[in-house]
């Protein structure tokens, strides 16, 4: 029983603090965390972005010299950038049309739905590592099945994929468009949710498929589409594990002396967040990479506000808004 | 037409009805959209099996097979698994694997619960106010905060252990907050009221009736905690750094061809080897992964 009466709440001053206290025990883990593991390194990120720093002697005042340095010398910043809006703007799209596609085939037939779920689905579970080394194989232009299909085909100079700077980014794609599985799962459930009489409806009005499809089903799932879409912005920027293994495996390097390497081959792989480790982990610069981090935590930010922006005009909440 | 031919429609208590029989042309065409349908996901399902395929295939050829053009082996040579134990420390990395996702997942589903509990089951001003604040953190870019979390470990003197891998996660995660929250909230009122009439504390009502209410949405958050840390690159790169003896399988993965000089028959071997316990547990718990994502999009 809750007791909201304000009378009743003054007789009950002991009470009510040891509720407060109760409330406090139960988020403190929470506050605990957010203090000192998002709050506190965020703003200290903010400090060392103005800062040269090295780890080995403390921080040096450097004014804005990082941003100045990003935005108008370093021609990596910018390769790096161009790498990231590339993969962003072929592979979220890509995603969430494949990912509708499968789940609307996977909608269809009466028998067997989970036998295929199983398929698509589980490939998106596998461990990056272990994915990227799996398509560097597939995909290396020597005895890979891909360009030994494509010989076989009749493509006698076929591309070198994560090997060449022209195709490493198409090959990263493919990598990336294999596990699409959690998103089509999300997908999935999206479109069994949809009212089954709104589509007999539709039937009795003698509506085309695509009708179907753009007045009855796509309006169902723009939650979806808007949740991927973010997602999907947001993850690209921290896109990191798989362009990492690829580039040293082909750079032929370890760990140790990775920071030479990454972006490899020729810098086509350099994406945002592999170049912000290369200037931190790699090359000491941490305060460069502060600023680095800064900015990509802008751009995020910025990215979702219009995100939220625009989506107040294509995606429709069943309920009436945010529950 | 005869009755037996008729389709029936069970309905929902048990009785049939009979329905409308189906003309032969109606049959024919529903015949042949059946076998469109599983003709383009049986297709679509070859495509992703494929490269599974690949990998399986050159993990059993002979070191000399897997430099030639051929996709199939023979002979089958099933000893590149034992020789993947014998070139890297296997066990040992796959312990340092095991023991950060466990004890990861224990520190998030301990430290979230509460955390969850507190923002849905419980009404106090500046709860709204906090919710927003854990579904922001779940936005945030992890780079933003790494930098100074280096530094800290740093001056800890924990880079080169597993510590910045687990510690962290016993102080609440923002994604399974959320989803526990989520989940709580579907839990009617009326039981924990009822707790409360009999005089049960706020802890007890949480451990007594919503956790085994909440198991489905707990295993969940566990499987996808595990599932993160079994597979994560970045956190162990960076806090390990070049320890070798608490390289994680990732790591050791990730630059196994290199450092060993082997063919892609061991590579994938050993890539083979690194995705079993994930197929393993994804095929014990497929149906709590299902929910666990769906509840993540649908419900947001």
């Amino acid at each position: 029983m809750r007791f909201t009466v304000g009378a009743e709440r003054r007789r009950r001053p002991r009470r009510n603090l040891k509720r407060r206290l109760t409330i406090l025990a139960f988020m403190s883990p929470w506050i605990v965390g957010f203090l000192g593991f998002i709050l506190y390194p965020m703003l200290a990120t903010l400090y060392f972005s103005f800062t040269k720093y090295d780890l080995l002697s403390n921080p040096i005042p450097y004014g804005i010299q990082n941003y100045v340095y990003m935005f108008t010398k370093d021609p990596d910043f910018w390769i790096a950038v161009r790498n990231t809006v590339w993969i962003i703007v072929w592979g979220v799209p890509l995603q969430i049309g494949l990912s509708i596609l499968t789940a609307w085939m996977l909608t269809k037939p009466k028998r067997g739905m989970k036998v295929y779920r199983t398929i698509f689905f589980m490939p998106s579970l596998a461990p990056p590592v272990a994915v990227a080394l799996a398509f560097l194989f597939i995909f290396n232009p020597e005895t890979g099945p891909i360009n030994v299909l494509l010989s076989h085909l009749g493509w006698h100079d076929p591309p070198l994929w994560f090997y060449g700077r022209q195709w490493s980014k198409p090959a990263m794609l493919i990598l990336g468009l294999w596990g699409i599985g959690s998103t089509m799962i999300i997908f999935l459930a999206g479109l069994l949710d949809v009212p089954r009489q709104l589509y007999e409806a539709a039937d009795i009005e003698g509506a085309s498929g695509w009708q179907k499809f753009r007045y009855v089903t796509w309006p169902s799932i723009t939650p979806v589409v808007f949740f991927s879409l973010v997602t999907g912005v947001i993850y690209g920027f921290q896109f990191f594990t798989q362009a990492y293994v690829s580039s040293i495996t082909v750079a032929g390097v370890t760990t140790t002396q990775a920071a030479t390497s990454v972006g490899s081959p020729n810098r086509s792989l350099l994406f945002y967040s592999v170049y912000l480790w290369q200037q931190g982990w790699g090359n000491f610069r941490m305060g460069y990479a502060s600023a680095l981090a800064w900015m990509l935590f802008m751009v995020t930010m910025v990215c979702t506000i219009l995100l939220v922006k625009t989506s107040k005009r294509w995606v429709h909440y069943a309920g009436g808004g945010f529950r | 037409m005869l009755t037996a031919e008729r389709q029936m429609i069970r309905l929902p208590d048990g009785r049939s009805i009979a329905h409308r029989p189906l003309s032969p042309a109606e049959r024919r065409r529903r015949l042949l959209a059946s076998i469109g349908t599983h003709a383009m996901l049986i297709a679509t399902s070859v495509m992703f099996l494929l490269p599974m395929v690949f990998v399986i295939a050159t993990s059993l050829m002979t070191d000399h097979q897997s430099l030639t053009r051929e996709l199939w082996p023979r002979p089958f040579e099933w000893g590149n698994f034992a020789k993947v134990f014998a070139r890297i420390d296997l066990l040992r990395f796959t312990w340092n694997t095991t023991q950060i996702a466990v004890l990861s997942t224990v520190g998030v589903v301990v430290s979230s619960i509460p955390v969850a509990y507190a923002l849905s089951r419980m009404r106090w001003r500046g709860r709204q106010a906090a919710f927003l604040l854990v579904l922001a953190t779940l936005m945030l870019p992890f780079q933003v905060t790494v930098v100074p979390l280096y530094v800290i470990f740093v001056r800890l003197h924990w880079i080169g252990s597993l510590k910045p891998l687990i510690v962290p996660s016993f102080f609440g995660d923002a994604f399974s907050i959320f989803l526990l929250r989520q989940f709580f909230l579907t839990i009617p009122d009326e039981l924990s009221d009822a707790a409360r009439v009999d005089g049960a504390s706020e802890w007890q009502i949480m451990t007594r009736v919503i956790v085994p209410l909440a198991k489905p949405a707990i295993a969940a958050i566990a499987l996808f905690n595990f599932l993160y840390n079994w597979n994560d690159f970045f956190g162990p790169l960076l806090y390990i750094g070049t320890n070798k003896h608490l390289y994680t399988l990732s790591l050791a993965l990730s630059e196994f061809r290199t450092v060993h000089h082997v063919e892609w028959n061991l590579t994938m071997a050993a890539s083979l080897l690194f995705m079993l316990p994930v197929i393993v547990i994804f095929f014990l718990a497929q149906r709590v992964f299902v929910e666990g994502v769906t509840l993540t999009g649908v419900k947001g």
